[in-house]
């Protein structure tokens, strides 16, 4: 019982155009799909892994004064743009199921609106960094800080304890390199949904496939992950006083 | 037409003549040609690298700083550690023999993801292209650890493209790990089953797991040190109150585990050929899979005994040292099980098994030698000497790149469809083995008498071991250009080999040699493993070359 290679070939042909050459079934190719996408997020979970490492043994010896850093960020950008993300990973769920359903148009605009929640927070994001450029908190040889310690603000002036501008500048650079890296993610995302959006409108995706879809969902939803741990770890550090 | 070549050449279509010119190459998506690709790329950074170690010998003939200045010299140990590790034995046997020899073991057509093994090529070269602008723009001289904060303070050389180059190397080398990972989970035939499957693919199933969740780290390190150069953040920088140890932390928990990614697929190799050449199943199979599980997994936890007397706590220390003993166990397993099967054996001394022999007794002196070091009343004394160098090339060169070569030897007549000189092959693996030895054994002693690392002169009375080493290099050196001249010299004249020319079990040689395009006529249905010598006959007479 022997195929030839190009007769292998031409019996997929048949079938699903998406269906690659080297795999038997819709499903194996598929379950491939998916498992490369779950080790790629691994991957990322390993990538940002050692930045909140390193983010996390400052924070420890040096705590106070990165609770100064951190109040100088807005809480109020920091909470909408949480809030942007989380109906962006909504978005996302809602495109796939379009997907699913083989819902075309509703397909290309739950994409659309991805992207433009994604745009939203980059322009926010964008916001924040030059207000950081502004106030000369950006490390480098033009960084300045002089702000107090939390819970000092009562104090006789006397009495003041301000916060290290060395440590503070620290606080500002792991912001800038975890902020930037995840940034960074979110414009490949912005690009990949673009891309995914035209297909989309080419009528590329149907219930039988959408693959791309799914797994570009999936690496949208890690990035907003990133995200929920970004917002607490550098917005919220000892504001309950 | 490819069925028009097959007609004028009268030859049987193959991944080699199946479609021509260099556009049918560079945009392949065929496993073994992308294995072919990487096979040239990474052949020549092996002898830029050496070129490299060849310099730094000559520079140690002689006591004093004379062939070059202390500067120069720098470059040249930091550049030899970068272009090899990174450029040749991280990704030498996954990308070359792995790619060619993995879909064809578990009988798939391809990769499970063709186009990205591809990609992965193109940003090895991305990175080799950096590494070569390096070079040329007058090189790097923070030693390959890139250490802070002499790497992001004090140096004013090509650090940042060095840094990129490493970087992007290492993506290619994380999508390399990542094809293999779904490859061996997704496109196995029917009734290969992980019981069945050859050690070859365990061992680079589980350096496919340091690949993906180890590179990353220092990708992220690296990109650390590139923004504090580049835009002046300061995570490592101790005027900010950074840590230097901090980074040395995260570039050892990729840059220890890397060892393993080095070393495993070696361990794979050689364990097909000892059951191939002792016509022996191998013995216990279960515990050897285990085994490169084992010594991954714990890999990633003893990264710390790089940095004994660095300034970490004592406890910590005693912690590590004890993790990095238990790497011992599984390494040891392997070693035993290795004899165990060649014991009572029908052994044949063709040129694989000469490396296989190589590789057991270098890496058992490698291995225990890191049990030396692992210890932290020893690894005081010897830090930063000779004795380092000595351990880590046992391991890299008489481990890495000898089973390499066994692996070259064993699968050539697959890859190519033509038998090497069998006694050029011999004389080759002799020549590696003597070489190899005067090299590195007098650094053992070296660096016991105290003989620091990363100097470019030393005390007179270390000058005749020190002529021992370089002499025993050269020798190493024409060990390493016979293969080369011999392989490409057979491609053209060697016998035509058969499809199975050893007489192995596993199922890459039930296909024809070479391969065609996609690996098998039929689709292959397992229903023996890899090792059934018992039911295998012996190999007809293999065809020799004179």
């Amino acid at each position: 019982m022997q195929t030839s290679p190009a007769a292998v070939v031409e019996a997929h042909a048949h079938d699903n155009p998406a269906l690659l050459h080297h795999f038997a079934t819709e499903g194996q190719q598929k379950n491939a799909a998916s498992l490369g996408m779950w080790l790629f997020l691994a991957q990322e979970v390993m990538f940002f892994g050692g930045m909140f490492c390193a983010y996390l043994i400052y924070r420890y010896k040096y705590f106070g004064d990165f609770g100064s850093a951190s109040q100088q960020l807005s809480i109020t950008l920091g909470a909408i743009n949480t809030a942007v993300l989380i109906c962006s990973s909504l978005t996302v769920v809602l495109a796939v199921r379009a997907a699913q359903l083989g819902k075309r148009t509703a397909l290309v605009i739950w994409l659309l609106l991805t992207i433009v929640l994604g745009l939203v927070f980059l322009g926010i994001k964008a916001d924040e960094y030059a207000e950081k450029f502004e106030k000369h908190h950006v490390p480098g040889p033009h960084f300045s800080y002089h702000e107090l310690l939390p819970g000092q603000e009562g104090k006789p002036a006397a009495e003041q304890q301000y916060a290290n501008p060395r440590h503070a500048e620290m606080y500002f650079s792991l912001y800038f390199a975890m902020t930037g890296m995840h940034a960074l993610h979110m414009i490949i995302g912005v690009g990949i949904f673009a891309y995914l959006a035209l297909m989309a409108y080419r009528g590329k995706y149907g219930a039988e496939y959408y693959t791309p879809i799914e797994n570009s969902g999936l690496y949208w939803h890690f990035v907003d992950i990133v995200w929920i741990y970004l917002f607490p770890l550098l917005y919220l550090i000892d504001r309950h006083r | 037409m490819a069925t028009a070549a097959v007609v004028e050449t009268g030859e049987r279509e193959n991944y080699l003549n199946a479609t021509y010119g260099l556009k049918s190459w560079l945009l392949t998506v065929d496993h073994k040609r992308i294995a072919m690709l990487y096979l040239i790329s990474i052949t020549f950074f092996f002898f830029i690298g050496g070129f490299f170690a060849l310099l730094i010998r000559l520079e140690l003939l002689t006591p004093a700083s004379d062939l070059v200045q202390a500067d120069v010299y720098n470059k040249l140990f930091s550049m030899h550690g970068m272009v090899m590790v990174f450029f040749f034995l991280i990704p030498a046997v996954p990308a070359v023999l792995g790619n060619f020899l993995i879909p064809i073991m578990i009988g798939a057509k391809d990769l499970a993801f063709p186009k990205i093994n591809l990609l992965s090529w193109y940003l090895y070269i991305i990175g080799g292209i950096l590494m070569i602008y390096t070079i040329l723009a007058g090189g790097v001289d923070t030693g390959w650890t890139f250490y802070t904060p002499l790497s992001t303070e004090f140096l004013n050389t090509n650090v940042v493209s060095a840094a990129l180059a490493v970087f992007v190397a290492g993506f290619s080398s994380i999508l390399t790990g990542l094809n293999f990972i779904v490859t061996t989970h997704r496109m196995r035939a029917p009734g290969m089953t992980w019981n069945r499957l050859p050690l070859f693919v365990w061992a680079h199933y589980a350096t496919s797991i340091i690949q993906v969740l180890g590179t990353p780290v220092v990708a992220i390190t690296i990109v650390l040190v590139f923004l504090e150069r580049v835009f002046h953040l300061g995570v490592f920088n101790p005027a900010l109150g950074g840590d230097p140890l901090l980074f040395q932390h995260l570039f050892w928990f990729y840059s220890h585990p890397a060892v393993y990614i080095m070393i495993l697929p070696g361990m794979g190799i050689i364990s097909e050929i000892v059951c191939c050449f002792s016509r022996k199943r191998i013995f216990g199979y279960k515990a050897m899979a285990l085994a490169v599980l084992g010594i991954a997994v714990i890999g990633f936890l003893v990264w710390a005994h790089h940095m004994f007397v660095a300034g970490i706590s004592l406890y910590a220390a005693l912690v590590f040292s004890l993790l990095t003993y238990f790497v011992g166990v599984p390494s040891a397993i392997k070693v035993f099980n290795w004899t165990a099967t060649m014991y009572k054996g029908s052994i044949t001394y063709q040129t694989p098994m000469l490396y296989a022999f190589a590789f057991i007794g270098l890496f058992t002196i490698g291995g225990l030698t890191g049990l030396f070091l692992a210890s932290l009343g020893i690894d005081v004394h010897v830090t930063d000497t000779y004795f380092v160098v000595a351990h880590f090339h046992y391991v890299m060169v008489g481990g890495m790149v000898v089973a390499y070569l066994a692996g070259m030897h064993f699968w050539w007549p697959k890859i190519s469809g033509r038998m090497y000189p069998e006694g050029w092959g011999k004389l080759a693996a002799l020549l590696v083995f003597v070489g190899f030895n005067l090299t590195f054994f007098p650094q053992f002693v070296l660096g016991y008498m105290g003989m620091p690392r990363r100097y470019a002169a030393y005390p007179p009375e270390f000058q005749v071991l020190n002529v021992l080493s370089t002499a025993g290099a050269t020798i190493l050196a024409v060990g390493y250009l016979l293969p080369m001249v011999y392989f490409l010299w057979s491609m053209r004249y060697g016998p035509i080999a058969p499809a199975n020319p050893w007489g192995a079990a596993g199922l890459e040689w039930q296909t024809s040699s070479p391969p065609p395009t996609f690996n098998f006529d039929y689709q292959p249905v397992v229903t023996w493993e890899a090792y059934n010598y018992d039911e295998i006959p012996e190999p007809e007479e293999v065809p020799v070359a004179n």
